[in-house]
Parts: C-alpha cells; sequence; structure tokens
C-alpha cells in the first residue's frame, strides 16, 4: 500500500467522523435553544473555537442560524460538514481501488444528496434534513466500512482517523461544555440544570447510555466519566485511543517496526484505563483535558511523520 | 447519407432482420417504450451512484458528467469477430514490428517504403527511445483499433491508438449494467464474455517485466483525479489488485524505481502509464511537469524498469503515418492486409492536396495529430462559412492534415427521444500484446446520438453500447 493511500485513508476517517460529530452537536444545540432561553449558540461557538466572532453579531436567534449555516454549509469554513464531506469524498475517489464498492457507494450517495440540497435555493435548504442525512449516512457508510473493507493496513489508517477525531471531538465537547456549566470545576450535583447537563450527553448521543449505566440523576462528575472513561461507551475517550492504540498496534506488527506515534498511542491509552474519575477532579478536570487534548494532538503529528510522509 | 447506411438490424435481404439481430429484434418488439425509459433512467442513475463519470480538465467537481449509455447492445456474429480478430491481430503484429523498427534501424526507411522524415521529422518522436531494447520487442501493450463499417462484409480502420488508448473501463462496465437490466435478452442469446481483460491486462504487463527471477511489481501512473479517465484508471487498478500511483508517490534511485509506503520504499518493475510522454521525467522531457517521475526514462534506458505503452509510439498512430499501415503489413509480415485502411488523400501531396480542395463539402478532414473529433471538419454537414474557416487552416499548413472520403457508417437501433431509431456507430476493439496476443471480443461501440451525425466521440455528444460478440454456437449470420 501507498504512503498516499494511507494519507488519504486516515483523513478520510477524519472528516468523516468531523461531519458526524458536528451534525450531532448541531442537532443537541437546536433542540437545547428550543426549549431554554440559554446562551446555547454560543457554548457551540466555543467548542470551534469562535466565541469572540459570535458575540460581536446581532441577536441570539439571528446568532443561532447564523452559527449553523457556518457549520453546515459554509464554503470558507474547511470544517464544515459540507466542506468535510466534500474532502471525505475527494480523498475516497483517489482511493476507489482500495476501498470497497459498498463504501464508495454510500459515501458519493451523500454527496450527491448534499450537492444535489446546496444546488436549490439556500432560503430555502432544509439545514435539518441535511443535518439528519449526514448523520444516518456516516453511520452507513462506517457500516459499510466495518461489514465489507479487508481487515489489512487500509482499513487500520481509516479506523485510525476515525477515532482520533472522535476522541478528539468528544475531549473538546466535554471540556468546553463542562467549563460553561461549572466554571469554578465543582463536580457536584448541586443547583444542576438538567436540560443542560442532558444536552451534553445528548452531543455524544449518550443520554439513554447514561440511564442504562448509572441507573440514578444526572451528576456532572458522572457525565465527565462516561464521556471520558467509559471503555463500553463507543464515543468516550477513552473507547476511541484504545481503538487508536489497537490500530497502531496491528500496523506495528505489520511493519514489524514501532516508533513514537506507538509509544504515545499506548500512553494515551493507559492513562485513561487506568485513570479515575475522582482523582482527575483533584487535579480538575480542565487540567486533564488540557493536557489529554494537547497530547492527541501530538500524536496526529507523529502519525503523520512516521508513515505518512507529511 | 443516413438512408444510404447499412444497418446492422435491419439491412437483410430484402430489408429483414438480421440474425444476429433476431433476439434484440424480438425483445424491442416484446418490450414497450415506457419499459425502455425507465430503464434508460435507471442505468443514468446507476452510473452516477457508482460515480462512473468524466469530466474535463479544470472543471468544478460538481461538473462530473456520465456518458450516455445506450441500453440497446450491438451485436457481432461469431464469424464477423473471427474476422476481426484476424485482421486486428495482423495489423497489431505490424505495428510493433514497426515501432521497433522505428527506434532500431529503421529498414524500411532503407527499402524505401517510408521516408525516414516521416519518422524523425514526427513530432512524436522520441530520440531517447531510440536503440532501446524491450522486453519482447513490444511497444504498443494496449492497441485501442478504430473500426468502423460500411457494408454486410466491409469493414475499414478508421485510426490506430497505441499511445494510451482509453474506454476498455466503459467495456466492462457496460456489460455489467446489460447483466443486471436485461436478463431476459442474455437468456435469449449466447454472448462471450468480456469480464476477462482485467485478468489478461495484467498477465501482459507481468509478461513484459526486464527482471525475470522475482516477481514484478507492477503498477498503474495516473495523472490524477483531475483527469478524465481517472474512473478508469482506479477501476483498472482495482481490477487487476495493482497499486494505482500519482508520479509523487514513486522516486527513482540509482536507475531504479521504488513507490513510497509506510513500510518503505518497495520496488517498481513495470509502469503501466496513462501519462503522456511529455510528461513522464521532468528530466528528460517537460521540465514543468508535475505528473512524472524524475529519473524515470534514466531507469527505463537501465533496462530497470518498463514502461507500457512504451515512449514515443505516436508516431505509429498519427494520421498521416496511418497511410502507411498496409505496407508494414507486407513489409514485415509478408501477409497482405487482412483490415483494409479508409482510402486517404495526404494534403502534403501536390495532388492530393488538390483534389482536398477541390472536394472539401463531400470529405473530411482531420489534423494528423488531432484527437477527440476535434479539429477536423465533416463537409457534407458543415456550413459554407465553417468550410471557409477550415480552408484558411488547411492552406497555412497542409502538411497537418489528411482527408478521408465521409464513410456512410453502419447504424444500429438507438434509443433516442423520439424512440427507437438508426444511429451511427464504430468499434474500438481493445488488442493486448505481451508473450501473445490477446483480444477480448466485441470492444467499445460508440454511437453518435444525434441524428445524422457521424462524430462518435464522448467529448461531442457521442453514447456507448454493449458490445456483444455472440458465441459460435448460434446460428450463422447468412
Amino acid at each position: 500500500m501507498l504512503s498516499s493511500t494511507a494519507k488519504n485513508l486516515y483523513w478520510m476517517g477524519r472528516y468523516l467522523q468531523r461531519a458526524k460529530s458536528t451534525a450531532r452537536l448541531i442537532e443537541a444545540t437546536q433542540r437545547m435553544a428550543l426549549q431554554s432561553r440559554g446562551e446555547e449558540a454560543a457554548g457551540v461557538a466555543a467548542i470551534f473555537g469562535m466565541e469572540d466572532e459570535f458575540r460581536q453579531s446581532q441577536a441570539q436567534g439571528e446568532r443561532l442560524a447564523s452559527l449553523i449555516d457556518f457549520l453546515v454549509i459554509d464554503e470558507n469554513n474547511p470544517s464544515s460538514i459540507v466542506n468535510s464531506i466534500a474532502a471525505a469524498r475527494r480523498n475516497a475517489r483517489e482511493e476507489r481501488n482500495n476501498i470497497t464498492v459498498d463504501v464508495w457507494e454510500s459515501l458519493n450517495a451523500l454527496w450527491l444528496e448534499l450537492s444535489a440540497r446546496l444546488h436549490g435555493n439556500r432560503a430555502t435548504l432544509d439545514r435539518g434534513a441535511l443535518i439528519e442525512s449526514v448523520k444516518k449516512q456516516a453511520v452507513m457508510i462506517f457500516g459499510a466500512a466495518q461489514v465489507t473493507l479487508l481487515r489489512d493496513e487500509a482499513n487500520n489508517f481509516l479506523q485510525l482517523g476515525a477515532f482520533l477525531e472522535r476522541a478528539d471531538n468528544t475531549g473538546r465537547i466535554l471540556d468546553v461544555k463542562f467549563h460553561l456549566l461549572r466554571p469554578d470545576g465543582n463536580p457536584s450535583a448541586e443547583g444542576l440544570d438538567y436540560f443542560a447537563w442532558s444536552e451534553l450527553l445528548a452531543c455524544v448521543g449518550a443520554v439513554r447510555t447514561y440511564r442504562r449505566i448509572y441507573r440514578s440523576a444526572l451528576n456532572p462528575m458522572k457525565v465527565a466519566e462516561l464521556m471520558m472513561l467509559r471503555r463500553d461507551v463507543p464515543r468516550s475517550v477513552h473507547h476511541c485511543l484504545w481503538m487508536v492504540d489497537l490500530n497502531m498496534r496491528e500496523l506495528a506488527d505489520a511493519y514489524g517496526t514501532r516508533g513514537e506515534a506507538d509509544r504515545l498511542a499506548g500512553e494515551l491509552h493507559a492513562r485513561l484505563r487506568y485513570a479515575r474519575i475522582d482523582k482527575v477532579f483533584e487535579i480538575g478536570l480542565a487540567n486533564f483535558l488540557g493536557q489529554l487534548r494537547g497530547d492527541i494532538g501530538t500524536l496526529s503529528d507523529e502519525i503523520g511523520r512516521q508513515f505518512l510522509l507529511d | 447519407m443516413a438512408a444510404k447506411a447499412f444497418d446492422e438490424m435491419n439491412s437483410g435481404t430484402d430489408g429483414s432482420v438480421r440474425v444476429p439481430y433476431r433476439g434484440v429484434a424480438d425483445w424491442l418488439a416484446r418490450t414497450s417504450p415506457e419499459r425502455l425509459e425507465a430503464t434508460r433512467r435507471e442505468v443514468d442513475l446507476f452510473y452516477r451512484r457508482h460515480g462512473i463519470t468524466f469530466g474535463a480538465y479544470g472543471a468544478a467537481e460538481g461538473s462530473e458528467t456520465t456518458i450516455p449509455f445506450d441500453i440497446i447492445p450491438r451485436v457481432i456474429a461469431y464469424d464477423e469477430w473471427q474476422f476481426l480478430h484476424k485482421g486486428l491481430s495482423q495489423r497489431v503484429r505490424a505495428l510493433n514490428a514497426f515501432l521497433t523498427d522505428a527506434y532500431g534501424q529503421r529498414e524500411i526507411c532503407r527499402a524505401g517504403i517510408i521516408p525516414e522524415e516521416q519518422i524523425l521529422m514526427n513530432g512524436e518522436f522520441v530520440a531517447m527511445a531510440q536503440g532501446l531494447q524491450l522486453p519482447g520487442g513490444v511497444h504498443a501493450h494496449i492497441a485501442g483499433i478504430d473500426l468502423v463499417r460500411v457494408g454486410e462484409k466491409d469493414f475499414y480502420v478508421l485510426e490506430d491508438n497505441v499511445r494510451t488508448p482509453s474506454g476498455v473501463s466503459y467495456v466492462l462496465e457496460n456489460r455489467e449494467v446489460m447483466m443486471r437490466l436485461a436478463p431476459e435478452l442474455f437468456a435469449a442469446m449466447s454472448v462471450l464474455p468480456v469480464a476477462d481483460y482485467s485478468e489478461e491486462l495484467l498477465a501482459t504487463l507481468r509478461s513484459v517485466s526486464f527482471s525475470d527471477g522475482h516477481e514484478p511489481n507492477v503498477v498503474l501512473l495516473t495523472p490524477g483525479h483531475y483527469n478524465s479517465a481517472y474512473f478508469e484508471h482506479a477501476f483498472l487498478a482495482d481490477e487487476m489488485g495493482i497499486e494505482l500511483v500519482k508520479g509523487s508517490d514513486l522516486f527513482v534511485d540509482e536507475s531504479r524505481v521504488y513507490m513510497r509506503t509506510p513500510r518503505g520504499p518497495q520496488r517498481v518493475d513495470v509502469i503501466y502509464r496513462r501519462v503522456d510522454d511529455a510528461f513522464l521525467d521532468p528530466l528528460a522531457m517537460r521540465p514543468d511537469s508535475f505528473l512524472g517521475v524524475a529519473g524515470l526514462l534514466g531507469a527505463l534506458r537501465a533496462g530497470r524498469v518498463n514502461i507500457v505503452n512504451a515512449l514515443g509510439n505516436g508516431v505509429a498512430d498519427d494520421k498521416s503515418t496511418y497511410t502507411y499501415v498496409p505496407e508494414m503489413v507486407r513489409f514485415y509480415l509478408g501477409e497482405e492486409p487482412i483490415l483494409q485502411n479508409v482510402p486517404t488523400w495526404r494534403c502534403d501531396r501536390a495532388d492530393d492536396y488538390k483534389y482536398v480542395l477541390e472536394h472539401l463539402s463531400e470529405i473530411v478532414v482531420k489534423e494528423v495529430h488531432g484527437s477527440g473529433g476535434k479539429g477536423m471538419l465533416v463537409g457534407p454537414t458543415s456550413s459554407k462559412a465553417e468550410i471557409e474557416e477550415f480552408t484558411a487552416l488547411l492552406k497555412a499548413r497542409p502538411d497537418n492534415y489528411i482527408a478521408q472520403p465521409t464513410l456512410a457508417l453502419s447504424t444500429c437501433p438507438t434509443f433516442v427521444s423520439q424512440g427507437v431509431a438508426p444511429r451511427h456507430v464504430d468499434l474500438r476493439p481493445f488488442v493486448l500484446s505481451g508473450k501473445k496476443i490477446t483480444i477480448v471480443p466485441g470492444g467499445l461501440t460508440r454511437v453518435a446520438l444525434k441524428e445524422g451525425s457521424l462524430v462518435v466521440n464522448s467529448s461531442q455528444g457521442g453514447g456507448t453500447k454493449d458490445t456483444w460478440v455472440l458465441a459460435p454456437d448460434q446460428a450463422d449470420d447468412r
């Protein structure tokens, strides 16, 4: 397999996951905005590191709409859903000989659908339907990869991209939202705004999961534990870094070599595997997540250096 | 024009349906226009979903279009195919012998058959290929020979394509589509399969490696996904299970070619390139090329990598060399040509030039190096202004043009907006040459969808059809 193939598949995984995470985040935010008068949009803006631009715009309602457009269809935002899908499709098209027809066709179908939607009148564009499509189809595409792709290095790179992106997305959402809801970092359930905390879970699609696991009322410490440390929650940072480590090990076995990226992946996996949520809050969630997000970024760079010839 | 043309379905004795087309005629009679229309829409959707598209260079991503596919197959009887097969093999053997000679001793020039300047002054001549000893003496490993039919037994070669002929992916995909859409038709007629093309292509590529002793590593070199034929490049690489590489994936070290992989460099032995000569090696050819590999020609000359098709093949397939191909068959093979050329006037010859100028409104004039249906004049369907414009071009550079009589290309029933109607077709079979010659039955049938039009190129509104060569046990075309 070529290095350029590894690179395309890695980025296909990242972009597809990014579009999917963004779609879910917007949906949770919109639902929240319907039920409360809170500054929901500001929270989302903060997740994307653009709260300043956001505060400069006018009315709250308009702000939310323009933020959503920025995240969904803005051509100047390289991470907008539409741009992410186009980028994933570009990566896939260059590698269509290395992915299965099922994966290619499901991604191409999504891209064709988005193109058709964007081709029409922007004023009447149904953003909700578009977001719904992206969410559904992304699951189909990953599902097609799951059941049809040969379990070889190409698949490892696709998985690496998707899980690394997802680890980053979950870590970022938890970091920013937790800080907004509890600026002092206090994890106790006192004075808890039920809607705000369930929205945070909804961002990673884990409201029901929370109930299944804890069978108790919402509690910030448990929310953080679920999103970060639960290995059995497929969007938790731990689960994602476990998968990253697993794919790195498979590549190391196939290539017979190891490097800094392997060490760091193992270290990050171990850090989350053996972490305890009460200890995390002793050093401060913001500290822990800040360090973790920085290390995930470094891991991404090291993967690029080690395999993809950046 | 169209009235005189030989119709491959309906030009049987007394206007009856020709035998090879009986199955198709029955199917058409049974199938309602609504059903055909529904099928046609299904096909377009299928091609788009598969992303079987072509887009012109520089076009925005949204502008990918599909080549129209006509759902009525074009049928060739087994004995007709046997005749074509023999003729095609012979012609490609002669072209390969010529290319070896053109970059060797040029015996054919010494024998006074082809003037040496026809080769040496040709813009497509690649001096760096002079004297190269290629495995098996093969230069044109993949040849697309364009054929037209004008009568029951009259086939002509319209042009030879021995540089990087494309279109074979449509042969394979069209068949897939037809089997899905009209299984009942396949049940009624026994059609020779085409699906083994990729396997034959891979065997051909492997058989022309310089290296012996180790398994040759074969790759397909593409200009990238902006190329109009990118779909085909990816399709063939996938079918053959080989790497699809761009120039940036390869590098040359000590005259060996390697590809970059996460495991480290891996050797490459044969490059099936779909990049034009001029862009292959920025050190040897165009220095501004980003599509090639620096040092590639050095590796070729060192006998470390073979490039397929060979460099400089353009000297054998331009429209002025074309006129010599029957002579090549006689000279190199000592045989009489089985397939005929279309009579051709060469505008660099005074008598021919005079004739062409006087008959512009009746004939077809083509640029010597033109392709894709551009740079040509179809006299009978051109306006006075167009003819005048072309006359100026012709007078400025007579040696840049050849002319041929307007052939009444055969027609096939085709599903168009008015229903089923005859449209003109040609045929491009693909001839593989390695240790042996292989031709997958049939080839790409291109059809001019506009009524009366003789231009079948996809860039000029042409479409394609599935081409069926019937198995020998079927009723003969008599």
